[in-house]
């Protein structure tokens, strides 16, 4: 019967899904050079990446995986890990979302911010592992960074919405649906809107 | 995988009963309109009324209390956009009483219907309800007042299958002097309905979810109860409900409902007894779990779990390979970003939402079936867990 229907998402995914690549098993001792996490189970996808990385060379030798999520979100972190061997850290640290959807042949669009945790998780590893060699100083703050893993919503939208009137979290809400789904980022959207506020209206504004 | 598909998605909608599918071959050749006056329109006729009749005896009602209607959902919608006639014809007082008191477990076509009656400035309230999924009696009894004209509570709930106090929660709603509906598309068929015993005003239940085609449902209104149409431009159902009858349809449910009667008894003992096996199985083989709904008032085929740092569209998918269908509460399979809102508003959580699965079982399932599932299941948690970053064990 499942052979006379298409699947949900690409045969690449479906591949993926069923015979997911390099995740960490139960009873593997990985002695990893950089540990990353991101997500949380509340909304439904966490990531974590391990990674090994030769010193000399800054390449990514060897790496692992775990993901609690739906099944783009496993695809996503199993292809990703394949991609991902070998690399430079510059090139590895450069991955988009868009990369793994390309590299999973496509995914409905619904299903986009399955793939937004597997790159994030990846430069949270690498991040550890400049953080334990001392190399701080390559940590690179992202352009955008998502607030609101649910809704997927990020530092600049959290601004432009404070450009565009919003000034309470209820009005915020409104705009940017941020916080709407698990509510965990109340607290960091609520210091980034009196941040922007304050940054962009100064003491000025009048709370009308 | 097992030869066949094992089917275990039944709330979702049924297979149709082999003798339904005949009798709808059979009315392929019954062309005829029901309101002609010639031969071939009064046979057609015939056979609606007929299986008006069967339906209307099924439930305890009259025959004219039955509207035939396009599905459960529009049935849900007929009634509660009743409330929102403000004409005398329809005899809603609406000055006098206009509230809506609904659950927070309800069906979309209810929930969605009273929130866009709350937009357009109607008072609806949402119950909520306790970890088994029971309205809270007592929350009730503190929302019901002058003002309410209807309440609608459903019967039993299609994700956990949990059963409502339906006849007390009528009888509460008529004291207070509103009008009860319940939507009872998951208990007619399933478990035994009787509308004079639970003395409900509307009653609204489908074809589909026992074995008859799509695209048909009914609704029952006691007679002498205000009513106002959602659909109007034909003499049809007695001007309750125009359009030319789907006839082929309404044969069907008739069909599917004079089965039921006769099938429903035994399959009944039958589901609760595999779903003993299942709960048994899935104690026995998978640590961390958590059964949701109520123990005893619940649909005897229903079954929903939810298994600890396992999501849910994971699960099905996977379970889907190993030939069973299921279906999940978690926000994945959605296609929203929202986990099931009836097990959220259950309380145990997002967490356990997102990895919750309902099994819901039928006539066709044999105890095979059960105890390949029990060990799919087995394998598939299994693999879901080893992947995943929240659940480690050694």
């Amino acid at each position: 019967m499942s052979n006379q229907v298409d699947w949900l998402y690409t045969d690449i995914v479906k591949d993926h899904f069923m015979n997911p690549r390099n995740f960490l098993k139960n009873d593997e001792n990985f002695q990893a050079d950089g540990d990353g996490i991101t997500g949380n189970i509340k909304c439904g996808d966490q990531m974590r990446f391990l990674i090994k990385v030769d010193k000399e060379k800054e390449t990514i030798t060897d790496c692992r995986w775990q993901t609690y999520g739906c099944a783009s979100a496993i695809a996503s972190t199993s292809v990703l890990s394949e991609m991902i061997k070998g690399m430079q850290l510059d090139d590895a640290y450069r991955l988009t979302p868009k990369d793994v959807v390309k590299n999973l042949g496509n995914l409905p669009e619904h299903k986009i911010h399955c793939s937004v945790l597997g790159d994030k998780a990846l430069r949270a590893a690498i991040d550890d592992y400049y953080r334990r060699n001392g190399l701080t100083a390559k940590i690179k703050h992202e352009e955008a960074r998502i607030i609101c893993q649910c809704m997927n919503v990020t530092d600049h939208e959290i601004e432009e919405a404070v450009l565009e009137g919003a000034r309470t979290y209820l009005e915020l809400q409104e705009r940017t649906k941020l916080g709407t789904v698990c509510g965990q980022c109340q607290t960091e959207a609520t210091e980034l809107l009196n941040k922007y506020i304050d940054e962009h209206f100064g003491g000025n504004l009048k709370l009308l | 995988m097992p030869g066949k598909y094992i089917y275990l998605d039944h709330n979702a909608t049924t297979p149709l009963h082999p003798e339904v599918k005949k009798i709808i071959t059979e009315m392929l050749e019954s062309y005829g309109n029901p309101s002609s006056l010639h031969t071939p329109g009064r046979l057609v006729r015939q056979k609606v009324e007929q299986a008006r009749v069967t339906i209307a005896n099924f439930i305890g009602a009259s025959p004219d209390e039955i509207i035939f209607v396009g599905s459960g959902s529009e049935a849900a919608n007929t009634v509660l956009n009743s409330l929102s006639c403000p004409a005398n014809a329809c005899r809603m007082e609406r000055k006098m009483r206009e509230a809506i008191i609904t659950t927070e477990i309800e069906h979309p076509c209810v929930l969605e219907t009273t929130k866009c009656q709350h937009q357009r400035g109607l008072p609806v309230s949402f119950l909520p309800v306790d970890i088994t999924g029971k309205v809270q009696i007592d929350k009730f009894r503190a929302q019901l007042n002058d003002k309410t004209a209807l309440v609608s509570v459903m019967y039993a709930n299609n994700e956990i299958g949990t059963i409502q106090d339906i006849k007390m929660l009528a009888e509460i709603t008529h004291a207070g002097g509103a009008f009860f509906h319940t939507d009872a598309v998951q208990a007619v068929g399933k478990i035994p309905v009787n509308v004079k015993d639970l003395n409900v005003d509307f009653l609204t239940f489908s074809a589909h979810k026992i074995y008859g085609p799509k695209g048909i449902g009914a609704l029952y209104v006691k007679r002498g109860t205000p009513f106002c149409p959602l659909i109007r431009g034909g003499h049809q159902e007695r001007g309750r409900r125009a359009g030319t009858e789907n006839t082929i349809g309404i044969v069907a449910f008739g069909k599917a409902v004079e089965m039921r009667r006769q099938e429903m008894h035994d399959e009944a003992i039958r589901l609760k007894r595999f779903k003993q096996i299942l709960i048994d199985g899935i104690k026995e083989n998978i640590p961390d779990i958590h059964f949701n709904g109520h123990p005893t008032d619940v649909l005897p085929g229903t079954l929903n779990v939810s298994f600890e740092g396992a999501e849910g569209e994971s699960i099905l998918l996977y379970l889907d390979l190993e030939g069973i269908g299921v279906s999940t509460g978690s926000a994945c399979a959605s296609g929203s970003l929202d986990p099931s809102h009836v097990i959220l508003a259950t309380g145990i959580g997002a967490e356990l939402a997102h990895g919750s699965v309902r099994i819901s079982m039928g006539r066709e399932n044999t105890i095979h079936d059960i105890r390949y599932t029990v060990s799919a299941l087995e394998r598939v948690i299994k693999r879901v867990r080893e992947m995943s970053t929240t659940y480690h064990r050694k």
